[in-house]
């Protein structure tokens, strides 16, 4: 599981407010969600992303509600996955039923600026930082059955695929 | 080796002996919750996943509380989700509007929500019911469709952290200045991934209604759930409500705690949350002159009869200031019965505020009272990240009921002494 794109960095704290507006919540459609994706932290970045780009942020990413409607509207928005210093606990898990891969890294958010490309390898669990001289910071990797869910597109088209 | 109240009703919801910290463990759910905004999604990846029955429908709640009345057309639609759903499922506990309340507020009024319990809901603030002495938490959609289909939801058995509360509250200081009070101390992931217990001298004389508001906002430090050891208050609330039996769990005396943190309460005044994080707390004598819009008396967190006592006490006689926008919303249609029959909808209307049903829909920006740029409100809800309640460039200041009460009436963010 690999993934290489531009990097969009953010800071501590970011909450689900910020990542999709409880006023957009009367749908559940991903295109409607990833059209309003961060719109509170960054009302610009929506038109400012490219399909496979990726969030880089600070401690515990995705803290206040429960609402799926965020992983759904980051990863419908094109974002290929998530690094952040932490994760808040319902995000973590929501993310990974949705099929959205993240990692968490303490030591990226602090060697790297807006607009660097990287390069993560979640099987190796590294993340190489391109024409910037650092190529091997370690996260821990994703291991086979998450990578299995998040390739099936989140937990319930897992378990419908085993049932099958 | 002893375990945790959290520890023994996990434990108890699975076929081990004991569960530790960091175990993973597939539990039974005695009840799980979803709402008007994330049961429609959870009711999706039901059907997707070929699930035709529920796997109890007396254990599962769908209370359309957040954009109900409904505001539009697409809230409208997402509500006729969860009602057909519903229907077709024979849902015991579903609760059409006029008789349907904030969920967290209404599943412990009701008794549906008990002491030993295991809750999952689909709603972060589910951790409310730890206050009853049962393990409840927050989980996303597809849980709560898991949960549905299969009776049972995995989990990480958390750490706990321990939170001792003496001494003699001051007074007009209620839950809310204790809760904010913590968080501003260890942040809002200062109990990432956690347990946290609450006890104390202090806690043996604290009401059910400031135990609910304290366990409502335990999700505001990233803990997974709050706690208190039931007791004879507990006891009381639940004995005219229960309809089916219930257990009570204690922490041994040699269990492992994380942390502990020890609270003089003597020392707490009046705490308000500055924007933009519920732990960006003063005491009311710091606060400084703030000038404010709106004031939200409600919500899961204070919208209980005991807040809306506290929030009457102070406005009888009084006006809202002009120019301030006050809305009270009772958390249920029992609380505003109680409040009508109390007197208090009269003293409220008299300090020309306006009164709304019960309804989520304000607390998150939905309907009913949002914020337009660059205007404050002062709330008793439990979020002021930016936009909560409106425009992105608008405030929210969290407080109690004394502090939104005195704040309707001068204008500015002030307590009940300054009146």
């Amino acid at each position: 599981m690999k993934f290489k794109g531009k990097i969009w960095k953010f800071g501590d704290n970011i909450d689900t407010d910020a990542i999709i507006p409880a006023r957009y919540l009367t749908t559940s459609d991903p295109e409607i969600l990833a059209a309003h994706c961060m719109e509170d932290a960054d009302p610009e970045f929506v038109k400012k992303i490219m399909i496979g780009d990726i969030i880089v942020a600070g401690e515990n990413f995705g803290c206040g509600s429960s609402r799926e409607h965020a992983p759904i509207a980051i990863k419908a928005a094109g974002i290929s996955c998530v690094i952040a210093k932490s994760y808040a606990r319902i995000f973590y898990r929501n993310a990974f039923n949705m099929g959205l891969p993240i990692f968490e890294s303490r030591d990226l958010w602090d060697r790297i600026s807006d607009a660097q490309e990287i390069e993560v390898d979640g099987d190796r669990g590294t993340i190489k930082v391109i024409n910037s001289g650092i190529d091997a910071l370690s996260v821990r990797p994703i291991p086979p059955f998450m990578q299995e869910l998040i390739g099936d597109g989140g937990l319930m088209k897992h378990l419908s695929k085993k049932r099958d | 080796m002893g375990m945790t109240i959290t520890e023994k009703i996990l434990c108890e919801h699975t076929d081990l002996a004991e569960v530790y910290p960091g175990l993973l463990i597939n539990a039974r759910v005695d009840i799980a919750l979803g709402n008007d905004i994330t049961a429609p999604i959870a009711i999706a990846a039901f059907r997707k996943t070929g699930g035709l029955k529920v796997f109890d429908r007396d254990k599962i709640a769908l209370i359309p509380d957040h954009f109900t009345p409904n505001k539009d057309i697409d809230s409208a639609e997402q509500c006729k989700v969860v009602r057909e759903f519903a229907r077709e499922q024979e849902i015991t506990h579903y609760y059409e509007v006029g008789e349907v309340g904030i969920e967290h507020a209404l599943l412990p009024e009701k008794g549906i929500v008990l002491p030993g319990d295991l809750v999952i809901g689909a709603d972060s603030h589910t951790c409310t019911y730890g206050a009853l002495g049962a393990f409840a938490t927050g989980v996303g959609s597809t849980d709560l469709a898991a949960a549905m289909l299969t009776g049972e939801v995995w989990f990480r058995v958390p750490e706990t952290m321990k939170i001792v509360f003496h001494g003699e509250m001051k007074k007009w200081v209620s839950g809310k200045d204790l809760i904010l009070h913590v968080i501003g101390l260890i942040g809002v992931d200062g109990a990432r991934y956690k347990a946290m217990e609450f006890t104390g001298e202090t806690v043996k004389h604290l009401g059910m209604a400031d135990r609910l508001t304290i366990a409502n906002m335990v999700i505001e430090a990233g803990a997974k759930n709050g706690i208190f050891v039931p007791d004879e208050i507990t006891r009381a609330y639940v004995d005219e409500r229960a309809k089916r039996p219930y257990r009570f769990y204690d922490s041994d005396s040699d269990a492992t705690y994380a942390e502990v943190l020890d609270v003089d309460v003597g020392k707490i005044e009046l705490q308000v949350a500055f924007p933009h994080l519920p732990s960006n707390v003063r005491g009311i004598s710091r606060v400084g002159n703030v000038k404010i819009d709106q004031v939200i008396i409600g919500s899961c967190t204070n919208g209980r009869i005991e807040d809306l006592r506290i929030a009457a006490g102070i406005l009888k006689g009084r006006k809202a200031a002009p120019y301030v926008r006050l809305i009270v919303m009772p958390a249920t249609q029992a609380i505003y019965k109680m409040a009508l029959r109390e007197g208090l909808m009269e003293v409220f209307i008299d300090a020309n505020a306006v009164i709304g049903p019960p309804s989520c829909g304000a607390c998150l920006g939905g309907h009913m009272g949002v914020l337009a740029s660059g205007e404050r409100a002062v709330a008793t809800t439990n979020r002021n990240f930016v936009g909560r309640m409106g425009h992105p460039g608008s405030e929210v200041y969290l407080a109690g009921p004394a502090i939104a009460a005195a704040s309707a009436v001068l204008g500015r963010i002030a307590g009940p002494d300054e009146l």
